[in-house]
């Protein structure tokens, strides 16, 4: 295709996504260097029977018109970024060298929103993408060896935790293990304990939020490992048969094997995923428990005040993280670009 | 599998579907209880009590004179306006799907006819696009779109959500269309056809699964988006995801805690119907990136 074709076809598309992905990054990380202007003061001189004060009162029409001048805001530099809300620096090396124990400097930085909610993500990320990949291939495995007619059925089932969205997804959970929701009064019978509430503990609402985050992406896992499942080599499974293996040695050796650039893929585009885990923190209503970066963005662009420079320093921060959990992915893509060619 | 010799040992076969029944369970119990605890009032649906009330729906009797009420859906599609949120769900769905696939398509033939080496740098770009959590992006249009009084409608929702839709349906395409022969087009060419001509009278024909398998997740995108449309949407433009949302805040006065119940029953309906019909090319869209790469 020639160059000028090429690029007739494909310029709306490179359009839309420089106007609305590229350059809104852009935005992003300048606005994270800027700061709200400060209220403009005023001081005046009121001199009265009693003496003279001082008094100083905001010019709100100066106020607003800064504000309308020059929307971004004042240059702040960098200080956003280390400020208590994002890195906070100061409490962090204040922290260290205060530090009693590595335990105590941990439970510091747990104080720290920041830190708070990086700690949140990270468990997530890291705990629900293996469960559900181990949770996936079980299904599919299960599923594989079902009768026909009923293999379309658990698909079709399966399929619904995954499609819904997060937030309805989370919301159908927490009124189930809400304290008069049945799974909630199931637990408090089984724990013989009537003031039992999921709600009131943060170990047990992080449990909930991982457990969701199973349910709601095992379905991806499986879907993708079952279509693996189809490719099988039947003369391979059959040999490892002939030399003896046990159908928990042909797992293992054969079909385990097979699925791995499944794994791979699966894993990596559900770390980029859960890395944004957001809806469902909103849905268990478990922000007093468990924050995630996306949700303090979502938290700081709320509301009345919306605070824009804090959001965006976060952004960028959230970025970042992506960026690193997204290498491996296109190191993965370039090798294999390069093998092509 | 049909061999003898594959065949499970009944234990391993009594364990395998007793494992695939409690996956059914969890996968489908949830639902189907919140669907049925809809029709009740909330002294049912949560029930301090005994949690049978919830299947009996005795409170609900006692009150409404029948085992089952429709009053939280009154109470969310009358008076709570969810026929609105309904509506510009619909609006906002429809308008994406159109514009993405319409670009879309045009975008990731391109890169699938195109043999020169800057298309793999632009399906990269496209892949790093792709892993930005859409909230990262919000913090950016905000200001702008304050100042050019673009914020609030749907519009502009309906194209950011194009654009942050674009990597994902380009990447789909993009694949579907290196499946459709070169040879195909080529012939085309030679006989006389402009690449434009070409891809109209002779890709289009035979391109629609791909197109409606990516069209589906289009859909379900903008379907399912929370973080794009409760920033920027003005609340009387709120589409449904948002508006549920926003039932939560209030839901400390009795009963509206059920209109959140029924609008989200409400708002899963269409997506259950759309996965009844549609389970191939879900299935089919799910895997096509993974057992290529």
């Amino acid at each position: 295709m020639k160059h000028r074709t090429f690029f007739w076809f494909f310029l709306p598309t490179a359009l839309a996504m420089l106007l609305f992905i590229a350059m809104p990054i852009v935005s992003v990380v300048t606005q994270s260097l800027f700061t709200p202007h400060e209220a403009v003061l005023i001081t005046s001189e009121n001199c009265g029977p009693f003496g003279c004060k001082t008094e100083t009162t905001i010019d709100q029409e100066a106020t607003e018109a800064l504000r309308a001048e020059k929307p971004l805001g004042r240059f702040a530099g960098l200080s956003i970024y280390l400020d208590r809300g994002h890195l906070a620096i100061a409490e962090v090396s204040d922290a260290w060298t205060n530090r009693e124990s590595f335990g105590g400097f941990v439970s510091a930085l747990g104080n720290l929103p920041f830190y708070r909610a990086i700690g949140f993500t990270l468990t997530y990320t890291f705990t629900v993408t293996p469960l559900l990949i181990i949770l996936g291939l079980m299904i599919a495995l299960a599923v594989n060896s079902l009768h026909r007619h009923l293999k379309g059925l658990m698909i079709f089932f399966s399929l619904l935790p995954m499609i819904v969205n997060p937030l309805v997804g989370s919301l159908i959970l927490f009124w189930m293990i809400d304290a008069r929701g049945i799974i909630g009064s199931a637990l408090q019978w089984m724990a013989g304990d009537p003031d039992l509430s999921l709600k009131a503990s943060t170990p047990m609402m992080w449990i909930a939020i991982i457990v969701y985050g199973v349910w709601h992406s095992a379905p991806f896992a499986f879907v993708v490992f079952y279509a693996g499942l189809q490719t099988l080599p039947k003369d391979q499974l059959e040999s490892a048969q002939i030399d003896g293996a046990t159908r928990w040695q042909q797992v293992l050796y054969v079909v385990v094997p097979h699925l791995m650039p499944l794994v791979t893929f699966v894993a990596l585009i559900q770390l980029m995923d859960n890395f944004r885990v957001f809806e469902p923190i909103v849905g268990f209503n478990a922000a007093a428990h468990a924050t995630s970066l996306s949700w303090i963005i979502f938290n700081d662009l709320g509301g009345e005040t919306r605070q824009l420079s804090a959001a965006s320093a976060t952004s960028v921060l959230t970025i970042l993280g992506v960026a690193i959990l997204l290498s491996p992915v296109l190191v993965r893509t370039w090798r294999d670009f390069k093998g092509k060619t | 599998m049909a061999s003898k010799a594959q065949r499970m040992p009944r234990s391993l076969r009594t364990a395998t579907n007793l494992f695939v029944l409690t996956w059914l369970i969890l996968a489908a119990f949830p639902f189907l209880w919140t669907l049925w605890g809809s029709f009740k009032i909330e002294a049912d649906f949560f029930s301090i009590a005994n949690w049978t009330d919830a299947l009996t729906g005795d409170k609900t009797q006692a009150i409404h004179g029948s085992r089952f009420t429709d009053a939280g859906y009154q109470g969310a599609w009358v008076q709570e306006e969810f026929w609105r949120a309904a509506i510009n769900t619909l609006i906002v769905c429809f308008f994406v799907v159109c514009t993405s696939l319409t670009i879309g398509t045009l975008g990731g033939y391109a890169l699938s006819r195109s043999s020169y080496r800057y298309t793999f740098w632009l399906l990269i770009t496209a892949l790093i696009f792709r892993a930005m959590p859409p909230i990262t992006l919000v913090s950016g249009y905000l200001l702008p779109f304050f100042e050019w009084n673009l914020w609030g409608i749907l519009p502009t929702t309906i194209i950011v959500l194009v654009a942050i839709n674009q990597p994902f349906t380009l990447w789909m395409l993009h694949s579907f269309f290196q499946n459709i022969p070169k040879e195909l087009d080529e012939s085309a060419k030679v006989d006389g056809c402009t690449q434009f001509q070409a891809f109209r009278r002779v890709i289009i024909p035979v391109m629609w699964p791909g197109v409606i398998t990516t069209g589906l997740f289009s859909f379900l995108l903008a379907y399912n988006d929370f973080a794009v449309t409760t920033m920027l949407l003005a609340k009387e433009n709120q589409t449904m995801v948002p508006k549920i949302a926003s039932f939560l805040g209030t839901t400390q006065t009795e009963g509206n805690v059920m209109f959140a119940v029924a609008a989200v029953v409400s708002a899963t309906v269409p997506l259950f119907i759309l996965v009844m019909f549609f389970q191939r090319q879900i299935v089919s869209g799910l895997t096509a990136g993974a057992v290529k790469g």
